[in-house]
Parts: structure tokens; sequence; C-alpha cells
């Protein structure tokens, strides 16, 4: 019997045979970690089902797929990118538009939004030092192959007078395999707060691999919230970590509104004493599509917080998973970890499979996590039907209430209000992707 | 408006109404009263719609029309009001947005166009002054946090809103203050009509000497074993159901000595 060649020799080969086109686009610093990331790749491999933190997702199918792969953006892509123009409503941001993972519009020239706040193409200086892994390759296949991507540093003590709003698009009229790689710094009592949106914008399969580095430094402020609406034939997997000095407050949100398979794994490091985090969570899924959140929180100091809330609605067939693990170190006294997950089941068929994962070596603690799977709640329900609402009507209302809870965590007035549009129209079956999506995926 | 007529029903297959009849007509404002678990409850959640009980038998009418049949939402626009002895918390659901939903879909119901944003926060704040309830309990989301009272007030807030031609009101004097109470009775008085009906299940003569009742029913283990005027409530209050009881006891003896 012939053997056949692992699935991540195919992607090593991809790395080896592109080498030139992939460091061409790139920064010298950028490719002084390839070889490194490469092997650690290739020692790891692609996550998975024995990889406890994808029990629940399935990546061999989308990892033998033949995917094209691309390294350097045409002249139509700048076109296509400077064309895109956010439908959000009042939304006032500083707009950045990726395509494909490549900073087009402004191809590696700084943009200074005001007091020597920068805005940019991947640089040097904080790069690659906290996305690390010992069990996840996926992370060292980015470091290894991610040409470009979106480079914010907010210096000490300045606050951007707008959010930053970066666009991820993905389109090709072939099937593609892409990185995302980003990287935010914000210094000492500084603050930000950075919308990614990911869309598709061609029904082709794409395959995206996107890894987002923060750094939040002492008594700093950071927002990132993400959202993605992306077609039942992309898969979308994000790794985002958040490095945390002392005092500072992060939130990380992520409103999956739509998509093929999802995964997203939030890794959140509080690295000095007081500092917060606040990690949430919303999906929506129909069909057959998946959505998987991965959370780590790690306290590796005394007197921190952090705060897991995540909750979904699982309509049809589809699968979702959440697996929060709160890891407390020796020494990190006066902890305070919460973690909660709550989904809704509308078919016997709709499957979530939650799995706190607790790890506890400090003895004053304050730790709580809870989950439930469940149905709507039939007393409720005829509460609202009781005063005259019709049983589909307050069942709506029933389910957004229950993802408005994670909405309202997101700090932006605008876009809030554009995300409870959104979910709403998601709920009752109606479009919700932006009005210039040409993809009609089923 | 309500004839109910010789209605039995079961949970889990254990009998809890064994053959109830009533006959409310238009204006009147009737009372039931009972010990702990005969049954109040699970008739007043019958009537709105609540699909908890097996039907074993008998039949309710509402303006003719068979009420069993018709579901939570139809009766409600058509009139019915149930006032929760435990209104049920809902976290993410605005009460402006539960109370607007409702108000509208009463209104196409009767062939309306919704209303006006102004015109329907214009509505909301005449019924809060109707029922003195404190102005920021409509901000929150429905009955979230409220106290056991708020909850009350809360039910009949909805009740000034919905304008019912058929109030159902199940214990909402329980847990209300002495002030609460007055005001409750007295909102409830207020939007009273000449057409409309209100049924009050009590406890207590105390609601009674401010919703003045035409009848007064007594509810025992699934039947209403007693039906006299206003003074049957201030007797049960001096002398307890145990009388009661026992002369229930003893038809149920009588029926089994002699059965029909
Ligand atoms: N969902 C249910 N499942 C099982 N038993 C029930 C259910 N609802 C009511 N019952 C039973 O039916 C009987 C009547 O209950 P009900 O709530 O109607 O009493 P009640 O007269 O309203 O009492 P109270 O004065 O305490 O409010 C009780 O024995 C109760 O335990
Ligand atoms: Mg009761």
């Amino acid at each position: 019997m012939e053997s056949k060649p692992a699935v991540k020799d195919r992607y090593t080969d991809l790395y080896l045979n592109n080498i030139a086109s992939i460091e061409k686009g790139s920064s010298p610093f950028m490719n002084s970690f390839r070889k490194e990331a490469v092997e650690r790749f290739a020692d790891m491999g692609i996550p998975g089902r024995t990889n406890e933190a994808y029990r629940y997702t399935n990546l061999d199918i989308w990892f033998r797929h033949e995917f094209n792969s691309y390294f350097m953006p045409g002249p139509g892509d700048f076109e296509r990118a400077a064309k895109f123009s956010c439908e959000v409503e009042d939304l006032d941001v500083h707009n950045l538009v990726l395509l494909n993972g490549f900073y087009p519009s402004n191809n590696g020239k700084l943009r200074q939004p005001g007091s020597g706040i920068t805005i940019g193409s991947l640089t040097e200086n904080h790069y690659g030092r906290y996305a690390a892994s010992d069990t996840d390759g996926l992370i060292h296949l980015n470091t290894a192959m991610a040409s470009d991507g979106v480079f914010i540093h907010v210096p000490r003590g300045m606050v951007p007078d707008k959010p930053i709003q970066i666009v991820n698009l993905v389109y090709s009229k072939e099937d593609i395999f892409n990185q995302h790689r980003n990287l935010i710094v914000v210094e000492d009592n500084a603050e930000a707060t950075i919308i990614i949106c990911d869309h598709t914008l061609s029904p082709s399969r794409f395959l995206t691999n996107a890894v987002t580095e923060v750094y939040v430094g002492r008594n700093a402020r950071f927002s990132i919230i993400r959202v993605q609406n992306e077609h039942n034939n992309a898969a979308k997997l994000t790794h985002t970590f958040i490095h945390q000095e002392r005092d500072s407050q992060a939130t990380s949100i992520n409103i999956t509104l739509h998509g093929g398979l999802v995964r997203n794994s939030t890794y959140h490091y509080l690295g000095g004493e007081g500092a917060s985090t606040n990690s949430a969570g919303l999906y929506l899924t129909d069909k057959t599509q998946h959505v998987d959140n991965y959370v780590n929180v790690d306290h590796a100091y005394p007197n921190c917080t952090s705060n897991q809330l995540f909750k979904g609605v699982l309509d049809d067939v589809a699968t979702g998973a959440f697996n929060g693990r709160i890891l407390v170190r020796k020494g990190a006294q006066g902890t305070r970890a919460y973690q909660s997950n709550n989904s809704i089941l509308l078919t016997d068929d709709a499957r979530m499979d939650t799995k706190p994962q607790l790890e506890i070596f400090a003895d004053d603690v304050k730790c709580s996590h809870g989950a439930t799977v469940g149905q709507l709640d039939e007393n409720a329900l005829f509460y609202l039907t009781s005063r005259g609402i019709a049983r589909r009507e307050a069942r709506l209302m029933l389910m957004f209430g229950f993802a408005h809870e994670v909405i309202q965590e997101i700090p932006v007035e605008a876009l809030r209000e554009r995300m409870d549009t959104l979910v709403m129209q998601r709920l009752r079956g109606e479009l919700s992707r932006c009005a210039s999506c040409m993809v009609k995926c089923g | 408006m309500l004839v109910i007529d010789n209605l039995k029903a079961s949970i889990n297959g254990k009998q809890i109404l064994k053959g109830i009849s009533l006959h409310v007509k238009e204006g009147e404002v009737h009372a039931i009263m009972g010990p702990n678990g005969s049954g109040k409850s699970t008739l007043a959640a019958i009537l709105a719609g609540r699909e908890f009980a097996a039907i074993d038998g008998g039949s309710v009418s509402y303006f003719g029309r068979n009420l069993l049949d018709m579901a939570p939402e139809e009766r409600s626009r058509d009139g019915l009001f149930l006032g929760f002895q435990y209104p049920i918390e809902i976290p993410g659901v605005s009460m402006v947005n539960f109370m607007k939903t409702a108000i509208n879909e009463h209104r196409k119901y009767r062939g309306l166009e919704p209303l006006s944003a102004s015109d329907f926060l214009k509505l909301m704040r005449e019924k809060k002054e109707l029922v003195e309830i404190d102005s920021t309990l409509t901000n929150r989301s429905v009955n979230e946090g409220f106290s056991g009272g708020e909850k009350k007030k809360n039910e009949i807030f909805q009740m000034a809103m919905l304008e019912p031609r058929l109030a159902i009101l199940d214990e909402t004097d329980s847990g209300l203050d002495i002030d609460a109470l007055r005001i409750v009775a007295n909102g409830v008085n207020k939007l009273k009509r000449k057409d409309s009906s209100v049924i009050v299940i009590t406890h207590y003569q105390r609601l009674l000497d401010f919703i003045v009742p035409d009848v007064v029913h007594v509810l025992y283990d699934g039947r209403i074993v007693k039906t006299a005027g206003k003074e049957l409530a201030l007797e049960l209050e001096e002398k307890g159901y145990d009388w009661i009881k026992k002369e229930a006891e003893k038809t149920e003896e009588s029926w089994r000595v002699n059965p029909q």
C-alpha cells in the first residue's frame, strides 16, 4: 500500500515553492521569522481532532482541498479595495481595506491620523512576539506565509480621535488559501478601538488563516470587535493574541453572523497586576455551518479579572463548539475569572459542544463557569403571546433578547445599532450580509 | 361573555380541575377564592391559553366562540387579559419593545395602523401615571430584576395599555404594600368599563374592599364549592376554609352514595 503524503507537506511545499514571491511582497523583518516558523509548522502540522482545542472542529476536509495561493496583489485588486465602502450608517472610523490579506490602498506607506499614531503595513517591533503556540501549527504557518497585514501603533498616552476599522475582503475567481496578519501596539496609558470586518466578495471556496497580535501597555485601554459575515463556502480561522500589561483593560467581541466554518481562538494574557479582560462572542448559525470559539485566559499576575460571555443560536443541522480555558498560575492571588456559555438549539439536529477547562494553581481565587444548551423558554413565550404577540414574533423577540446581551457589550454605538439590525434580520432569515455583497450564498 | 361549563383538566395524569362551571356577564366583577393548590391559577392559565394541562372535558365559550380553540395571542387580541401570579422575567427584551409590539398587534387585528413613536410614548406616559409605576421601570428588560411589588404593578400597567374586556387577575394583590394595593385597585377600577368584566383571584378580603365583587366563588379541590355575594369573602376572612371544606366533603360523600 502506498502511503499518502501528509496534508501538511502540501503546505510546506507551497511555502518552499513560493518563498521568493512571499518574501518579495514583504518586509525583511517579517522575512526573518519564516524559516523557523515553517520548521515549527512542519513539526506540529495542521491541528487534528486529537488536539484538545480542535476536538469539535474538523479542518481536514478544508485543508485537503486544492487551493491556490495568493502572494502578490494585482492592479485590479487595488481598485476593488478602493471601491469598497462600509455600509454601517454613521460609523465614523479610520477605514483600512485589505484584499486577500494585502493592504493595497496604501501599499506600505504609513498614515498618520494625528498625534503620532501610525497605521500602515507591518513593520518591526513587537512583531512575532505574542503569537506563540506549542500546539497550534496554523499560527506558525501564518508567520511563515503571511506577506502583509496591518500595523497599528498608538504611542504612549495617545487616544485616536476615532475607532480604526480593518475590512478584510476576500476575492478571487479561484479557490484560495490565504493569510491575514495584524499587529496592534497600544502603549502605556493609550487607547484604541479596532473593528475588524470579514467579507467574502466572490463565491469561490476560501480558506483564511488570520493571526492578530496585540500589545496593551500599562493602564492602556483596548477593544477589538470582529464582525464575521462570510459565505457558506468559506472557512475562517482566526487566532488573536492579546498581551496585557498591568492595570490595562481589554475587550474582545466576536460576532459571527455567517460563515461555512468559523473558528476563533482568542488568547488573553494578563501579564501584570490589576489587568482586566472581557471576552465575548455571539454565533448565529444555520444549515451546515460550524462555529467554534476557543478562549484561553492566562492569569499570570495577582488581582486580575476576566470575564467570558459567549452565546449563540443554532438552527437546522448547524453545529457549534465553545472551549473556554482559564489558567490561574501560582501566585496569581486575588484572581476573579468568570465564564458563561449559553446556546439555544432551534432544532433536534443542531448540536452544541461546550467545555470549560479550569486550571487553578492559586488559592485566593474567585472563579465561576456555567454552560447551558437548551430551547427557548416556554414560560417566556407564553407570557409574550398572552399579550397578543404572535408566537413566531415572540420567538424572534426572545432570540433577539438573548443575542442582545452580547451586542450591548460593543463599545461603538453606530456599530452596536447596526449589529442589532443585522442580528434581527439574520434571525428573521432575511439576508444580513451587506447589500454590496454579490455572493448569493444559500 | 364567558361561559365555562363543567371544565375538567389534568396535569401529568392528575386531575386538577374536576368540573368547573362559571358564567361571567358583561360588567360583572367575580372573585375566586380558595385554599392553596385548589386549582385557581390552573384555571386562569387555561383560560389564557397556556398549554400545560390536558382538557378532559367541558367547554369554554367567550363571546360565543370556543375559547379553547384559540391561540393565546388571539385571546389577547380579542380582549382577554391574564395578570400573572408569577410574572416572567425576560432578559434582553425591553419593556418598550414588548409593549409596542403588543399594542401594534392588537391594532393590526382591529384594522388600525401602527401607533407612531410619539403617540406610543404618550400612551405609555398616560398609563404609567394611571398605575403610578416608576417611570424608569419601562426602560428596563421585561420584569428583569423588578421587585415582587413592581412586577405586580407592571401587570396592571400592561392591562392599562391593552384595555381588556375580560381581565383575570391572579393574586395581583399578593406582595403589594398597602399603598401599592390601593393604587393597583384604583387602576383596575378606573380601567373598568360598563361592558368589561374582571375576575380577581385573591386570598384576602383587603383587595375586595377596593374592587367590590358582584359574586364570590370558592374553589376547593378543583371544584367551585360555594358561590355567593360579596359577604362571602368577609365570612371566609373570619372563619377560614374549614367549614367550606367540611361542607364540600359532605357533598362529595353524598355524591358517592347516590351517584347520578
Ligand atoms: N405544571 C404543573 N405540573 C404539575 N402540577 C401542577 C402544575 N401546575 C399546577 N400543578 C398542581 O395543580 C394544583 C393546583 O395548582 P394551582 O397553581 O392552580 O393552585 P392555586 O389554587 O392557584 O394555589 P395558590 O393559592 O397557592 O396560588 C396543585 O396541586 C399544583 O401542584
Ligand atoms: Mg395560584
